[in-house]
């Protein structure tokens, strides 16, 4: 746990420092964890776990849109569980239970247990849809086609700043849709 | 889009850098400032006695104790912008303007009076007080729950509250170059209530605008 622990914490500093790769890396290495705990939530409170990979994606807009709150002399663990935390509960309040989350939830998960992605999730994608035209355009291109930030903007004849741009504020504004559903 | 394509979108936008909080919050402030600052001077201006009031020490104080709110309320809003972070140890910061105001309470009660305790307390403007504080620091709270929405309070009404003692505190600071009263049981009662009444605005508008 504490050697998991120092490695997310380094790759969070090295992509704080600008290495793309670690960042993916990290959140790759997160995700399970997360799932595990979003499922143990949803199960508690009655859900249907396959609803865990909404909570999942949710989670991971947050630490991207708020990773300039870490404190990079912190370990990365208690500032992840934390916003995992809030966001399971908003979700599990949203779908009108009331449930107290251990933060325990997040640190007890065993290494081994990963559990693969499920049902297709469906609030991500849905709200994608509602962005203007060039932020989704962007968006997809980079998700489904898995293009980079130089192929999109020759695909699109956009400057690679504009497509910078787009994608960040796409990324932004999804999160908002997300928040006020 | 699976969670494999949101993470490598994420990626993708590393380079993003997003402003400190602290750094947001402070533009918003001084966004916010001269708003309040037109209030103040427009409506009420600076007591016409003020260079013989600075030699009164009850009248220094006041700053003492607003200043003093503004600072630990900044500090404690800053910290609760982190998502781990709690009130636990921070909140005793905000204890200091308490601290100082007791302190000068004690303080006046050891010297002669010409007038009564009631009398020092219920003061001559309770009501301009009462007013203009929760107005000067409406839009020194927009502000700052504009700057503060950059963080990640992990409760946000919590946040919020502190984010109306900031205001509060502020535009406190600027109400009291204006007030005659400079009894610091003029204070206790009346800047109380006021910065009260913001908390509370605080703390219903933090609820709704600084979740995350």
């Amino acid at each position: 746990m504490r050697e998991r622990d120092d490695e997310w914490t380094g790759l969070m500093r090295s992509a704080i420092a600008g290495d793309s790769a670690a960042y993916h890396r990290l959140l790759k290495a997160v995700t399970p964890v997360l799932r595990a705990a979003a499922r143990r939530g949803l199960a508690r409170a009655g859900q249907p776990v396959d609803q865990s990979e909404d909570i999942v994606q949710d989670i991971l807009l947050a630490v991207h849109l708020k990773r300039h709150t870490w404190d990079v002399s912190a370990p990365f663990a208690p500032w992840l569980f934390a916003i995992a935390r809030n966001k399971l509960i908003d979700a599990l309040r949203r779908r009108g239970r009331r449930i107290f989350v251990d933060i325990d939830d997040f640190a007890e998960t065993l290494p081994g247990e990963t559990p693969a992605e499920t049902a297709s999730p469906g609030e991500v994608a849905a709200q994608l849809q509602t962005l203007p035209a060039r932020q989704r355009d962007v968006l997809q291109a980079i998700a489904v086609d898995a293009a980079s930030i130089k192929d999109t903007a020759a695909k699109f004849s956009m400057s690679e700043g504009a497509v910078r741009v787009a994608l960040h504020r796409g990324l932004a504004s999804l999160t908002a849709k997300l928040r006020e559903r | 889009m699976d969670t494999d394509q949101l993470i490598r979108t994420l990626a993708a936008d590393n380079a993003h850098r997003a402003r400190p909080v602290g750094f947001a919050l402070m533009l918003a402030l001084l966004a916010a400032a001269p708003v309040s600052l037109l209030m103040f001077f427009t409506e009420l201006g600076v007591r016409p006695d003020v260079m013989v009031a600075m030699h009164n020490p009850f009248f220094n104080l006041k700053f003492a104790v607003t200043l003093a709110l503004a600072i630990a309320a900044i500090a404690v809003s800053l910290h609760l912008s982190r998502p781990e972070a709690s009130l636990r140890g921070f909140g005793l910061l905000l204890l200091a303007p308490v601290g100082i105001l007791a302190a000068a309470i004690g303080g006046e009660m050891m010297m002669p009076q010409r007038l009564p305790m009631m009398t020092r307390m219920v003061g001559k403007n309770s009501s301009t007080c009462l007013v203009a504080i929760p107005l000067m620091s409406l839009p020194l709270l927009a502000g700052a729950l504009v700057g503060l929405r950059h963080g990640a309070p992990s409760r946000p009404a919590v946040a919020g509250a502190i984010a109306g003692l900031l205001s509060a505190g502020l535009a406190a600071t600027l109400y009291a170059s204006h007030c005659t009263d400079d009894s610091p049981l003029f204070v206790a009662a009346w800047y109380t209530i006021a910065t009260a009444l913001v908390t509370a605005i605080g703390a219903l508008a933090g609820a709704k605008l600084l979740k995350y």
